[in-house]
């Protein structure tokens, strides 16, 4: 492989991460489904990329499916969907920005010097690429775990996946990367249609999760 | 890969997606109830062949000893879960919880779940293994669903979100296990294959796989049901069908529990990696001494049971957490007891709810007065779980334990005050539901006895008499789990 095609793959999956840590600041919802539009074109490129220099012509369906689904029309959805429900002006704060960031420095931290130790033996792209996923992985938990609003639920659990995706084009010529990110997807679509057949909005009149807990546990 | 007709694995995988084709189109409930028992009759006869004779290992498909044990169990409480269900959704009907559209919907989403299961359980493949098991997990969250009151969608939406998360991390695990592979067996399906990664498994990368194996813990412990991820399990049980309670706890577990003892059987050939077997025993019993307590401030009839699978699911991962031949072999005996007991508990408990018109302990009372033939069998199952001879759940403990002492006396000790614990809870909520002055309706029940007594009459006979042919087909299981 030449430096230049391990530059621009290596240069991908960092900006990943990047785009992972902007996520923990956004406390808007439409600006959050922007950044995720962004996390899922880079993820894009990164795919077509990996299906390029490791000449896996198999990968350019993932990469379709990571921009068409991904990066257009669930975002599209997504949008619709805060607008239609008006949620686009709430500002939802669990737990401060700088210790959120300062958390998800920590774990990328960890999953570097992690991931690094422990793939002494492979090759030095996959090395960097679990690192990095994983740092994704890892980010996108904890989205999930600091916002309590089901869309960011949801964006946080599409950069987790955007993440697992990254590992799996990744990891050398792994077969079935296609198959599993369809998979993914129909997982996203069903949680995406739940939202909407379910009616959250409805039944609770508020996405936020927290309101479920209400009926939480025993019935009285 | 063959895929002739006359393949039996094949056959068994086409037959519920066939079966789920057809039933999405088919209108009349009724008919399509005996389609789901017949495609399900037909499913349990290709295990039967398959158990038989085992095919030989193709790049897709693999049947051994370990898994066969779980395709028999699981094709067989499929059958009885959809003669259950076919009385069960009559009522259902009848009481307008649920129409003949979402029957449908029901009945095509049940053949689907069964494929998933059967395609996890038979995989040769990390990768398509964990498909599978997505497959069956998002259709059961469908189902959970299926009733759309707050409390289903609240079940649901739980299990979605931490059903997703866990999947997600297995799947880090598993391509990290492929990672590890990809350096001895090279790139491709061959480093996926569970027959290849054992044959090879010393010359595996332990420092990879020490990392894998926490993720694949954490993502498919999610899955069965092992405190601390166990938060989406009594919800989801409590909420859905009580079918899908039944295959839940019967099934769904299982089938997570089968891939965590494959990533097992691989860990822990390899020399440098940390021991599986540890974090499993403290899982477990942490998870057996949590549900055991948590038993008694119950007071929706199938929460108390979905905690009494949490209980079970960790008696048995401790079982395989000690592991060596008693240990393995009791914990294969407990898994296939449980399921059996535990889907006619939720058979019984599907008919309490439909004939009293609710789930909530403090309004049951006096069942063995109203109705004697419900109560008692509820009696038995109840009798059965809280591992009291002569059922052959209190086998499978008596054996957990004693092998215990003599090899570990202080894990043995607390895994004794998890069960005495539970066996108290059970006895005092069964009291509660079974004896006493009745209250509620007393109206007939119309219910499909046949299953219940064919799984209770089954733990029962284990509880006596073990054939020595099962004995020995156990036994080399668990030599070969270690």
């Amino acid at each position: 492989m030449t430096p230049f095609a391990f530059d621009v793959a290596h240069m991908f999956a960092g900006g990943l991460v990047l785009v992972s840590l902007m996520m923990l600041y956004q406390d808007r919802l439409l600006p959050l489904i922007n950044v995720l539009r962004l996390h899922s074109l880079l993820l894009t490129l990164s795919v077509a990329w990996q299906a390029h220099i490791q000449q896996l012509p198999d990968l350019y369906v993932t990469a379709v499916i990571a921009f068409g689904f991904k990066t257009v029309a669930i975002p599209i959805v997504l949008r619709r969907m805060v607008l239609r429900m008006g949620i686009h002006r709430e500002i939802e704060v669990a737990v401060s920005t700088g210790l959120t960031m300062l958390v998800g420095i920590g774990l990328i931290a960890l999953s570097m010097d992690l991931m690094l130790r422990v793939t002494a033996r492979a090759a030095l792209l996959v090395r960097e690429d679990v690192a990095l996923s994983l740092s994704v992985v890892l980010l996108g938990l904890l989205i999930m775990v600091t916002r309590r609003n089901a869309v960011s639920q949801i964006i946080g659990f599409m950069s987790l996946e955007n993440g697992l995706v990254l590992a799996g084009t990744g990891a050398s010529g792994m077969p079935l990367v296609v198959e599993i990110s369809v998979a993914f997807s129909v997982l996203i679509a069903f949680i995406v249609i739940g939202i909407f057949l379910f009616r959250i909005r409805e039944r609770f009149d508020t996405v936020d999760v927290q309101a479920l807990d209400r009926f939480r546990g025993e019935r009285q | 890969m063959s895929l002739l007709p006359l393949n039996p694995v094949s056959a068994l995988l086409l037959t519920p997606l066939v079966a789920a084709a057809v039933l999405a189109l088919v209108q009349d409930y009724r008919l399509s109830a005996r389609v789901n028992m017949a495609a399900s009759a037909i499913a349990l006869l290709f295990a039967v062949v398959l158990l038989r004779g085992h095919p030989p290992v193709t790049r897709f498909f693999i049947i051994d000893d370990l898994n066969i044990i779980f395709i028999l169990l699981n094709t067989l409480i499929g059958l009885t879960t959809s003669i259950f269900s076919a009385s069960y959704i009559g009522h259902e009907l009848e009481s307008g919880r649920l129409t003949p559209g979402y029957l449908r919907f029901y009945h095509a989403t049940f053949q689907l779940m069964m494929f998933g299961m059967n395609l996890a359980l038979t995989a040769n493949n990390i990768g398509l293994m964990w498909v599978a098991i997505e497959l069956a997990t998002l259709t059961t969250v469908m189902m959970v669903g299926i009733y759309r009151t707050h409390e289903a969608i609240e079940a649901a939406w739980k299990y979605f979100i931490l059903g997703s998360v866990g999947i997600a991390l297995a799947l880090f695990g598993t391509i990290l296990v492929y990672l590890a592979a990809v350096s001895v067996l090279g790139e491709g399906l061959g480093s996926m294959a569970w027959s290849n990664l054992l044959q090879h498994a010393t010359a595996l990368d332990p420092a990879l796989l020490n990392v894998a194996l926490i993720f694949l813990l954490l993502g498919y412990g999610t899955k069965v049901g092992l405190v601390p991820m166990h938060a989406w399990l009594p919800d989801a049980h409590a909420e859905g069908p009580t079918p899908v309670s039944a295959v839940l706890s019967g099934l769904l577990l299982n089938v997570a529990l089968y891939a965590l003892l494959r990533f097992k059987m691989l860990i822990e050939a390899s020399p440098g990696a940390i021991a599986f077997g540890p974090l499993l025993i403290l899982l477990g019993l942490v998870s057996l001494l949590f549900a055991a307590f948590m038993l008694y401030r119950r007071r929706d009839i199938k929460r108390l049971f979905a905690y009494s699978s949490i209980e079970h699911m960790g008696i048995i991962a401790f079982a395989f957490g000690m592991g060596g031949p008693l240990g393995n072999f009791a914990g294969l005996l407990q898994m296939v007891m449980h399921s059996l007991t535990k889907s006619a508990i939720f058979f019984t408990v599907g008919h309490v709810a439909q004939v009293k018109g609710t789930q909530r302990i403090d309004e049951i009372r006096g069942l063995t007065t109203s109705h004697p033939v419900l109560g008692w069998t509820l009696v038995a199952g109840v009798v059965a779980i809280a591992g009291l001879p002569p059922f052959g759940i209190f086998t499978s403990e008596f054996l957990l334990i004693t092998s215990t002492f003599a090899r570990a006396p202080v894990l043995a000790v607390i895994a004794v005050i998890g069960l005495l614990v539970a066996f108290g809870a059970l006895l005092f909520q069964m009291n509660r539901l079974a004896f006493g002055e009745p209250t509620g309706s007393n109206a007939a029940v119309r219910a499909s006895y046949v299953p219940i007594f064919v799984h209770l009459a089954l733990v029962f006979a284990a509880g006596l008499y073990l054939p020595s042919v099962m004995v020995g087909w156990f036994q080399n299981v668990a030599v070969l789990l270690k």
